[in-house]
C-alpha cells in the first residue's frame, strides 16, 4: 500500500490528483456529446483556439484560466455565427477560426521573453503546478457545468438525436446548441492545467468513445465514460509520478489503453 | 354552436432556402380526421412542405393555421415520422427511450414520467407489434422495425396532426400493413394524417384526399378529382405516358438511394 500513499505525502500531488480526477470526469461527460454529435474536430479546435486568450492574460498578468475562458467562449460563439444558416460549412468555419486563433496565440507567446517553459505547460499541462486557488476554480466551474448538463439532460438528448422532434416540441434548438458549445469551451479551459490544450481533445473523445462501445443508453454511457475518465486520471498520474513522464501523456495513454481493451472485448463478443 | 375551423389551413405559403423558392403560393384546407396523400415528382417540394408544417423551415410568405391559430401557438399537436435517412441510428437509445421522447411535450422537461406516461408508452409499443424489442437499441432493429418504433412514438405523442415522410418506401409488407392499421386507428380518433408517397396506387386507393404538387399546387381533392390526365400531365410532364385504353404510365428517375420506380394509374 505504501506505493499508493507515498506520492500523496506531497501537497502538490494531492491537489494534482483532485484536479485531474475532476477534469477526467468533466471531459468524459461533455465528451459524450462530442462523440455522439461528431464534434471531435470542434473540441480539438477549441482547445487550440484558447491559446491567444492565455497569452493575453499572461501579458496582462491576469488569471490564465479567465483569459482562456474568454477566448474559448468568443471562439465557440463565432463558430456558431459563421456557420449559421449554412453560409459557410461548420467544419470550414472551425478550420478558419482554429488556425487563426492558434497563429495569433503563437505570435503573442513568441514575443514574450520566457515563453519556452510556459508554452510547454500550456500545450501539455502541468498538473503538479495546480495551486489551491486553481483547484477551487476548477472544482467550481466543473460543478456548474455538470449541473447544467443534468438540468438540460432531456433537451440535449432530443436536440442531439432528433432535431425535427425538437422543432415540433418548440425547443429553442439554436440557443441550446450555443449553450452546449459554451459548456464545451469551458470544459476545455478547465482541462488546460491538467492535460494541456493539445491533449484536451483526447480526454474529450477517448473515454466517451470507450463507453459508447460498452453501453446502449445515453445515461449509462455518460456514467461509464466518467468512471473511465476518473480512472485514467488516477492511474495516469501515478504512472507519471513513478516513471517521471509528463502527466498529460500518461493520462491520455491510460485512457487509450481502456479504449483498446473495450474495443477487443466488443470484437470478441460479436465475433 | 360556434364554427369549428379547419384542422389545418394553408394560406398562400411560399417556402425555400436562401433565394431559391421551392414551393410557390400554396393554399389548401384539410378538415379534421382526413387522410391526405402528398404526391408529386422527385424534388417537387414534398419534404420541404413537411419541414414548413413542422416549423423548422420559416415561411417566405403566407400563413399556416392549426385549429384557426397560427403555427407555433400549440406546443405539441403536430407529430412527425422522419424519413429513415434523417435519423442517426447509432445513437445510444432504446426503443422505449425513443417512444418516451414522444411524451416529453406532455411530461414537461423537468419531471419524471408518470405511471400514465409509462403506460401510454408501453401500449403504443404493443400496438405497433414490437413489444419484444422494447429494450433493444434502435440500431439493432431492422428497417421496418425502426419505422414502427417511430410510429409508436408518434402514437404516444397523441397528436392532432401526424406527418409522415415516405413511410412506404423500402419497408416490408408487414410494416406497411401495421402503418395502415395505425392510420385507421388514428382516423377513429379524429387525427389528421398527411403522408408523402411515391406510390400513386396507394394514394388513389387508400386516402381520402390527394395533394398533387410540383413546386406549386397542381390539384387538391379526392383521388378521383385529382388523378386526371390534365393534372398528372401538369405534375409529371414528359414522364407521363397515356395509353390508348386510358391507362397512364408514370416513369421517373429516382434519387440514388431509391430503387427505380414505376407507378401506374387507371
Amino acid at each position: 500500500m505504501n506505493w499508493l500513499l507515498e506520492p500523496l505525502a506531497y501537497q502538490f500531488m494531492q491537489r494534482g490528483l483532485f484536479a485531474s480526477v475532476i477534469v477526467g470526469v468533466l471531459c468524459a461527460v461533455m465528451g459524450t456529446y462530442v462523440v455522439l454529435r461528431g464534434m471531435a474536430f470542434l473540441g480539438d479546435a477549441m482547445a487550440h483556439a484558447i491559446l491567444p486568450g492565455v497569452a493575453i492574460a499572461y501579458l496582462l498578468q491576469g488569471n490564465l484560466l479567465v483569459g482562456a475562458g474568454v477566448a474559448a467562449v468568443i471562439v465557440a460563439l463565432s463558430i456558431g455565427l459563421f456557420s449559421r444558416e449554412g453560409v459557410v460549412k461548420e467544419d470550414t468555419a472551425i478550420g478558419i477560426l482554429f488556425a487563426a486563433a492558434l497563429s495569433l496565440g503563437v505570435a503573442l507567446i513568441s514575443s514574450m521573453q520566457t515563453y519556452a517553459v510556459d508554452l510547454s505547460h500550456i500545450l501539455f499541462g502541468n498538473v503538479l503546478g495546480v495551486s489551491s486557488s486553481d483547484l477551487w476554480l476548477i472544482g467550481l466551474l466543473s460543478l456548474i457545468i455538470l449541473l447544467i448538463v443534468a438540468f438540460f439532460f432531456n433537451q440535449f438528448l432530443v436536440i442531439s438525436f432528433d432535431p425535427v422532434l425538437a422543432a415540433t416540441l418548440r425547443l429553442p434548438a439554436e440557443l441550446l446548441r450555443n449553450l452546449m458549445l459554451v459548456l464545451l469551451a469551458l470544459t476545455v479551459v478547465v482541462s488546460l492545467q491538467t492535460v494541456g490544450v493539445s491533449l484536451a481533445a483526447a480526454m474529450l473523445v477517448t473515454p466517451a468513445a470507450t463507453a459508447y462501445l460498452l453501453t446502449r443508453r445515453l445515461l449509462p454511457m455518460m456514467l461509464v465514460s466518467a468512471l473511465i475518465g476518473a480512472l485514467s486520471s488516477v492511474i495516469g498520474l501515478y504512472l507519471s509520478y513513478y516513471l517521471n513522464i509528463v502527466s498529460g501523456s500518461t493520462i491520455v495513454l491510460t485512457a487509450t489503453a481502456f479504449f483498446l481493451l473495450a474495443f477487443l472485448l466488443k470484437k470478441m463478443k460479436s465475433g | 354552436m360556434p364554427h369549428t375551423p379547419h384542422r389545418l389551413e394553408i394560406e398562400n405559403i411560399s417556402i425555400g432556402y436562401g433565394d431559391k423558392i421551392i414551393l410557390q403560393d400554396l393554399s389548401f384546407q384539410v378538415p379534421h380526421g382526413a387522410r391526405v396523400a402528398v404526391v408529386g415528382p422527385n424534388g417537387a417540394g414534398k419534404s420541404t412542405l413537411f419541414k414548413a408544417l413542422v416549423g423548422i423551415l420559416p415561411l417566405k410568405s403566407g400563413k399556416i393555421f392549426i385549429h384557426g391559430e397560427s403555427l407555433g401557438a400549440h406546443k405539441d399537436c403536430v407529430a412527425y415520422v422522419p424519413q429513415r435517412e434523417d435519423v442517426d441510428w447509432r445513437f445510444p437509445v432504446t426503443v422505449s427511450d425513443v417512444v418516451m421522447m414522444g411524451r416529453f411535450g406532455q411530461i414537461g422537461w423537468w419531471s419524471n414520467p408518470s405511471k400514465k406516461d409509462k403506460q401510454i408508452v408501453r401500449k403504443s409499443i404493443e400496438q405497433m407489434g414490437i413489444a419484444d424489442l422494447t429494450d433493444l437499441s434502435i440500431g439493432q432493429l431492422s428497417g421496418g422495425q425502426q419505422q414502427r418504433a417511430f410510429l409508436a412514438r408518434a402514437l404516444a405523442q397523441e397528436p392532432h396532426i401526424l406527418l409522415m415522410d415516405e413511410p412506404f418506401t423500402g419497408v416490408d409488407a408487414t410494416t406497411q400493413e401495421v402503418t395502415f392499421g395505425l392510420l385507421d386507428h388514428l382516423r377513429e380518433k379524429q387525427v389528421t394524417t398527411i403522408i408523402s408517397t411515391h406510390d400513386l396506387n396507394l394514394a388513389a386507393s387508400r386516402f381520402d384526399l390527394v395533394l398533387l404538387i410540383n413546386h406549386r399546387l397542381i390539384a387538391f381533392g379526392t383521388p378521383k378529382q385529382v388523378f386526371t390526365k390534365e393534372h398528372l400531365a401538369g405534375a409529371f410532364g414528359n414522364s407521363l405516358l397515356v395509353m390508348e385504353d386510358g391507362m397512364m404510365l408514370v416513369d421517373e428517375c429516382c434519387p440514388p438511394e431509391e430503387e427505380h420506380h414505376h407507378a401506374e394509374v387507371k
